[in-house]
């Protein structure tokens, strides 16, 4: 069997996004293994631009149409399916972003491929073996693949950005998408950019960033007050910001900001794979957490099974001190 | 506006999950089960839409894990009817099984809207909506966060969350299969009192499920091996001590790390 691997580019406004090069450096490395070869397939308009950084690839797929310069679920999934059943690939990979949550099971399920969500890991070492994270990364789940082609979709993060990256040249097809647009009911409007927040949490060197366990609003006092202490700012979780407790510029993660701090305080936050997305960089990472098994201390560098509230005002009072 | 809403139940990560003896699923002896958390911001967002545009709300479920709780919590929140559907469920992790129970329900129904949380933690074949737009011939769209309905057009206007703060906007014509990401207002708090009142009004209908069993344990191109839970605290040192000892020792290292003084 031909080992292609098929990687499903994303861009946003111009620049393709990370998942794009962490996925073709895992696709390079597996097909360089089994004697594969590996295309990636890039939708919109305009796309030569990118040709140039996607080197790794043995081949550059453009797929161009003006009913596909902007992502729409049901545009994008239908040129996807009829694509991936021409192509006839090996293995799929999306990313399990914003865009790749809603096509890739799209496409999976209009194409009958089976689906395999969340992977943390994929070999192919004899047979192919996906490693996903569930229940929040509370556990991980391995499974070998037994019908080809297979759709993956692939948390960001989970491999290096910088193993995908490479500036050479590269065969490059071009196609035109096999469209019916008359069925299409989903038009792209616009997209729409936060206003500047009251904070920029990302351009902080200390982040107190809370999470759900800190139970309810307010019990936040306690983190702004030891926030002021360090002259930081409070990030949080999502569920912090959904429930209305802090404003959407604050929310770390998938959905929210990528910050780089030099300290990142992690307080009764689980570690969800959505919020690790937006955090894992920072240089430093001290999480509090109630639960001994919480997955954020795969990710922290310093842990402590305690009450975030009990340890943030002890720590609020020990910075006084000192202070004075 | 004639809303649709699925939800379902999965185990509470607050408590310990542990892996059955044959390793390869959760021990579901001791699992305790709440509704999964986007499901409960899609049951919001529908009471919302029909607080300003009329309508109904129906709410759907599988007999997994502890449902009557969960629907008639619905009812006491607004909707207006509660589907349990019932049969043989205990296959665990596979959405595609549980879209083909659900079909022949919501293919009955003229629903202008389907909504579901856009992702749970268990949805390990993929989240249930696209399966199931798919079945339905349905545009779909997930990660949404706002919404605005528009009858007079019949179509609604949708916000998906992008990377970043973005939001992408979009127009759809209905009918539509929606993944909510998080509703316009947060879930209402219901007092129990009520969901008590619900549980004796006794509203749910229970419907068993049609699916014929070989499509609903249909394999789905995996073999699971094993399952297994991370090593716990891999790479951290934890710190131990009384708050005050462990408020102590961050100190200490924020300080080496000139962040406090
Ligand atoms: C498409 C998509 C995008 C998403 N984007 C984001 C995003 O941008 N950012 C984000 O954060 N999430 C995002 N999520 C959500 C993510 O999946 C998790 O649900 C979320 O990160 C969980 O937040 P949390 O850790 O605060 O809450 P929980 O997971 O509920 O964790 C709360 C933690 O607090 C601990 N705790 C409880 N009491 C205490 C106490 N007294 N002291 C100390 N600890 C305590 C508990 O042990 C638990 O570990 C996204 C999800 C999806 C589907």
């Amino acid at each position: 069997m031909n080992k292609h691997i098929i990687v499903i580019a994303e861009h946003m406004e111009g620049a393709l996004a990370d998942i794009t090069f962490e996925m073709l450096g895992k696709a390079r490395e597996i097909a360089d293994a089994v004697s594969g070869s590996v295309t990636v397939v890039v939708l919109g308009k305009d796309l030569e631009p990118f040709v140039r950084k996607l080197g790794l690839a043995d081949t550059v797929l453009l797929v161009e149409h003006d009913a596909l310069a902007e992502y729409v679920p049901e545009t994008y999934a239908q040129a996807l399916a009829t694509l991936l059943l021409e192509r006839n690939p090996w293995l799929v990979f999306f990313g399990a972003t914003s865009m790749g949550l809603d096509i890739s099971t799209l496409v999976a399920s209009r194409t009958n491929m089976p689906f395999l969500a969340m992977a943390k890991n994929v070999t192919a070492d004899g047979s192919v073996v996906v490693t996903s994270q569930i229940y929040g990364g509370k556990m991980f789940l391995d499974a070998v693949v037994t019908t080809f082609p297979a759709v993956i979709s692939i948390l960001p993060g989970a491999f290096k950005a910088d193993a995908g990256m490479a500036e050479k040249e590269t065969a490059v097809e071009r196609i035109a998408p096999s469209l019916a647009e008359s069925e299409i009911r989903t038009r792209f409007e616009q997209l729409v950019h936060p206003e500047a927040g009251d904070v920029d949490i990302t351009q902080f060197p200390l982040l107190v960033s809370v999470g759900r366990g800190i139970q309810n609003k307010e019990n936040l006092a306690v983190f702004e007050d030891l926030a002021e202490k360090c002259r930081s700012a409070v990030a949080a979780s999502r569920p912090v910001v959904d429930q209305g407790w802090l404003p959407m510029t604050r929310q770390v993660g998938r959905s929210g900001a990528i910050v780089k701090p030099k300290a990142y305080l992690a307080f009764g936050i689980s570690g969800a794979p959505e919020h690790v997305e937006g955090m894992k960089n920072a240089e430093l990472i001290i999480a509090v957490n109630t639960d001994k098994n919480a997955p954020i201390f795969s990710v922290a560098h310093y842990g402590a099974v305690e009450d975030a509230m009990d340890v943030a005002q002890a720590l609020a009072e020990k910075i006084s001190g000192a202070q004075q | 506006m004639h809303v649709a809403v699925i939800m379902k139940q999965v185990p509470d990560l607050v408590e310990e999950l542990e892996v059955d003896p044959g390793g390869k699923l959760l021990d579901r002896s001791w699992l305790r089960f709440i509704p999964s958390e986007y499901d409960e911001h899609a049951l919001e967002q529908a009471l919302l839409v029909k607080e300003e545009f009329g309508g109904t709300v129906d709410v759907f479920a599988v007999d997994i894990g502890e449902p009557d709780e969960m629907l008639y919590t619905a009812l006491a929140k607004g909707a207006d009817r509660a589907f349990k559907i019932t049969g043989e469920f205990d296959y665990g992790l596979n959405n595609h099984t549980l879209a083909d129970v659900y079909l022949p329900f919501l293919k009955r129904e003229p629903y202008e809207m389907i909504l579901n949380g856009v992702q749970a933690i268990d949805d390990i074949d993929g989240p249930i909506g696209p399966i199931l737009a798919t079945k339905l011939g349905l545009p779909y769209v997930g990660v949404v966060s706002g919404m605005k309905p528009d009858p007079s057009t019949g179509t609604v206007h949708l916000r998906k969350e992008y990377p970043r703060g973005v939001l992408a906007e979009f127009r759809v014509a209905m009918p539509v299969f929606i993944g909510i990401q998080a509703a316009m207002k947060p879930p209402r708090y219901v007092p129990i009192a009520r969901i008590q009142k619900a549980m004796r009004a006794g509203g749910i209908v229970e419907v068993a499920a049609e699916a014929p069993l070989e499509t609903a344990q249909q394999v789905v191109g995996f073999d699971v091996e094993r399952m297994y839970k991370p090593e716990a605290g891999r790479g951290a040192e934890m710190i131990e001590g009384s708050p005050e000892e462990i408020a102590e020792r961050i100190f200490q290292i924020l300080n080496e790390n000139g962040l406090v003084r």
